[in-house]
């Protein structure tokens, strides 16, 4: 089974237990009526859909019940890494 | 696999399971200055997935800032209002959430020396007493069934289920106990 290490619980926990939630780091913008009808569908829906590294968040629902971000390879499925939401995207080598 | 895990006589698939007695049980949330003052009667655990317990009162931290408290006193005597008083008044002056969650829930006790095996059935984690030592707590998923998992002792666990939950955590129970009844 995959296991994804939850940085609140800081061990590693069945796959099962977690749900994903989107890409990370899309900041919402601050006044949205102010918005254009481009800025506004770019920020709802356009995603960088990367082959490769990608960060993304997940929430540990059957857990500690916390979102966090993870980085994850999308073709191997591999998780580089997880970081507590808030933090900034750590460096990470290919 | 070592023999500790095989069924014993008496104990169907080597553990039994029982209903636990009922409780009082409240969902307190806030930060780390609330469950100092929560004034509960057992010192609230700071370690995540951690339980405290001094009979017949437990606490289990589920979350950075959640914890699930679990009372039961002598004699069938659940002091559930008398206990949210006490707490909402040693707590008036922080910000925080205590809710009486006693009805939601109800517990189950698995014990014997293949309660690890039996429970492996369908909760994902690891159960060696390694990785899930005596005192462990949390909440992770029992097959399509939220459950908090609480290791008591060595071979004893605590499940605490959603009632209508409940007949479907103990029938798949039943079911793995016989199988490895059968299987011994």
């Amino acid at each position: 089974m995959l296991l994804i290490r939850c940085p609140y619980c800081e061990m590693d926990r069945p796959e099962l237990e977690f749900r994903y939630g989107g890409e990370a780091h899309v900041a919402r913008p601050v006044n949205p009526m102010a918005e254009s009808d481009e800025s506004w569908a770019e920020f709802l829906y356009m995603r960088t859909n990367p082959k490769g590294l990608h960060a993304e968040r997940w929430r540990h629902t059957s857990g500690c019940g916390r979102f966090f971000n993870a980085i994850r390879h999308t073709v191997t499925d591999r998780f580089v890494v997880t970081y507590k939401a808030g933090e900034p995207r750590p460096e990470v080598k290919p | 696999m070592s023999d500790a895990a095989l069924p014993a006589a008496g104990m169907l698939g080597g553990c039994t399971v029982r209903k636990a007695d009922p409780a009082a049980r409240f969902v307190l949330r806030g930060t780390a200055e609330v469950a100092a003052g929560a004034s509960f009667g057992v010192a609230l655990p700071s370690r995540l997935n951690r339980a405290e317990a001094s009979d017949p009162r437990a606490a289990l931290k589920l979350g950075p800032d959640e914890w699930l408290l679990i009372a039961a006193d002598a004699a069938g005597d659940i002091p559930t209002a008398a206990l949210q008083a006490q707490m909402e008044a040693a707590l008036a002056a922080l910000p925080h959430s205590l809710v009486d969650v006693s009805h939601r829930q109800m517990a189950l006790l698995v014990e014997g020396p293949g309660a690890a095996l039996t429970l492996n059935a369908a909760v994902p984690l690891d159960l060696s007493v390694e990785a899930f030592p005596v005192g462990m707590a949390t909440r992770t998923i029992f097959e399509k069934a939220e459950i908090v998992l609480w290791r008591q002792g060595a071979e004893a666990f605590r499940i605490e289920v959603w009632r209508s939950f409940a007949p479907y955590v103990q029938a798949l129970l039943a079911a793995v106990q016989a199988e490895n009844e059968a299987a011994a």
